[in-house]
């Protein structure tokens, strides 16, 4: 469970709060989208979630956890459990579609073991088990954000966190890229998923919280882009 | 291949991926720990040679008094020779002085003059001296050599006493040098430290720059404070200790080849250094480059890794 209560961010130069009294709720497996223009403050909720950045005023919960009042030794395990996917994909170029999945869990001390079985399993989900020793460059658009998902997910994280995942991407990738999503959340992961793709939330039909100026102006169920 | 192993293969890939990315940095960080760490050993090696000489030549050392000769032409000698009484009244004096002084020798004209021709007998000079020509002596030992100004100022000026010389006088000068050159070194080493810190803090500027991929994913998959750090940590230690390696090499080839094959051949007048000391100011090199590593690099992560 999810919990934003009244909270207020406000690090924008021009004085206007990058968030305003967000007060929002999501449950376990739900899949949200996070919609409005750049800048309406999207990237500021999932930032806030993982702790790249503290709520001036209010509370951020997760399963009752207040983020904002986390030591700062336990952010670390906070963002273990919680899978984050971007735009760029940002994936490591020297290395193979394994191995960057396997960096994930290389750099929480997890055993070979675990990672030989793990590795394997998760490129299997996301379709790219035949890949597994390509380049990044080596991709296309779509399976590069596959392996970007897949190792956001290797962790066997509750949320799976996604900004703009499907901003590089033309529309029939998109569209895999959101069934892929789709699967993961129907397998019990809440999703959360920043976005300004129209055709995406509309075709979706998952619940839609919209944001403008900071500001949530609507939160709805099986909801539309809303703009036309 | 345990799994302890292989987490260290990981980090240690990661690392060496960090130095190979930014090779010339590396160099440089290497270079200068090599130099700034020679330079501290050199001084340490100058501090022991210093000391090594004071124990070699401090167990040698004696005060002289000469008695006035018949050619003496000081002040206190204006009486020409010591009198028998004057010489008596110096060893009960020095007698009275134990147990500073440790031991007294009267050296007699024709003991002076046997040991004057025994040290210049190939000199043409041994030919026209006599016996007569050469001062009556007291030869003392003292058992704190420290203390020798007190028999100085005893026996300075006293009539009948042509001059008190203490050996130390002259060595204190070369110690003085000694001691100057070892400050120098120490301090070129201490400068050089500094330089080489700001080189780590540069050093893991740019790496954090270099690595900011990796960084950031790690931050996303939840890596712990130290796991960021540690590559870091790992790359900064690994100047230190291939400078404190070269470094070594540098003092090694000091004791073996300059002091023992080149100075030690040419001067016979003391004994040098030996290998202990190059073996401490080795460890010594080595710890603190490690140590100043690490604490640079550690308080200079900080500023650019925020978790």
């Amino acid at each position: 469970m999810i919990k934003f209560e009244n909270v207020t961010m406000a690090y924008r130069k021009d004085g206007n709060p990058a968030l305003n009294d967000v007060t929002f709720e999501i449950a376990d497996g739900e899949f949200v989208f996070l919609v409005g223009q750049s800048g309406a403050g999207k990237s500021t909720i999932l930032r806030l979630l993982i702790r790249e950045e503290t709520a001036k005023n209010g509370t951020v919960l997760i399963d009752d956890i207040n983020i904002g009042m986390l030591p700062q030794k336990e952010v670390p395990k906070l963002r273990r459990n919680i899978g984050m996917v971007f735009q760029d994909f940002r994936l490591l170029p020297e290395k193979t579609v394994a191995e960057n999945v396997a960096f994930a869990l290389q750099v929480l001390s997890k055993s070979p073991n675990e990672i030989k079985q793990t590795v394997p399993a998760v490129l299997d989900l996301v379709g790219l088990l035949d890949k597994a020793n390509r380049r990044p460059e080596q991709l296309s658009g779509g399976e590069q954000q596959r392996v970007a998902i897949a190792r956001a997910l290797v962790n066997r994280p509750a949320i799976l966190m996604a900004d703009e995942p499907t901003g590089n991407l033309d529309p029939d990738t998109s569209v895999e890229i959101m069934r892929l999503l789709d699967q993961i959340n129907k397998a019990g992961t809440t999703v959360i998923m920043a976005t300004h793709d129209a055709g995406i939330v509309d075709q979706m039909r998952k619940r839609v919280i919209e944001i403008t100026g900071g500001t949530i102006i609507r939160d709805q169920a099986r909801g539309v882009y809303g703009y036309s | 291949m345990s799994p302890f192993m292989t987490r260290v293969r990981f980090v240690l890939g990661e690392v060496w991926q960090g130095i190979s990315r930014s090779i010339t940095l590396t160099i440089a960080l290497i270079a200068t720990f090599a130099i700034s760490l020679s330079l501290l050993g050199v001084s340490l090696l100058v501090g022991s040679q210093v000391n090594e000489m004071k124990d070699y030549w401090f167990d040698k050392v004696e005060i002289s008094i000469f008695l006035c000769t018949s050619g003496s032409d000081t002040a206190t000698c204006t009486n020409g020779p010591a009198t028998e009484a004057q010489k008596s009244q110096i060893r009960t004096d020095l007698e009275a002085m134990q147990p500073l002084v440790a031991e007294i020798f009267f050296e007699s004209q024709q003991d002076a003059y046997n040991r004057f021709i025994e040290r210049f007998k190939s000199s043409p000079i041994s030919a026209n001296v006599t016996p007569d020509q050469l001062p009556e002596s007291f030869r003392i030992k003292l058992s704190n050599p420290e203390e020798f100004i007190t028999v100085v100022n005893k026996f300075t000026s006293r009539p009948g006493i042509e001059a008190v010389r203490d050996q130390r006088a002259t060595l204190s000068k070369l110690f003085s040098v000694l001691g100057g050159l070892q400050a120098l070194a120490l301090g070129f080493g201490l400068a050089m430290l500094v330089v080489t810190s700001l080189l780590v803090g540069n050093t893991i500027r740019v790496t954090a720059y270099a690595r900011r991929r990796e960084i950031g994913i790690m931050r996303l998959v939840g890596a712990s404070k130290m796991a960021l750090r540690l590559p870091f940590l790992l790359e900064a230690v690994f100047g230190a200790l291939v400078g404190g390696i070269i470094a070594t090499g540098i003092l090694s080839f000091i004791k073996g080849y300059l002091v023992d094959q080149v100075i030690a051949t040419s001067f016979t007048f003391t004994s040098f250094f030996g290998w202990q000391a190059v073996v401490s100011a080795s460890i010594i090199c080595l710890v603190s480059g490690t140590l100043l590593a690490f604490i640079t690099a550690w308080f200079g992560i900080a500023r650019h890794l925020k978790v």
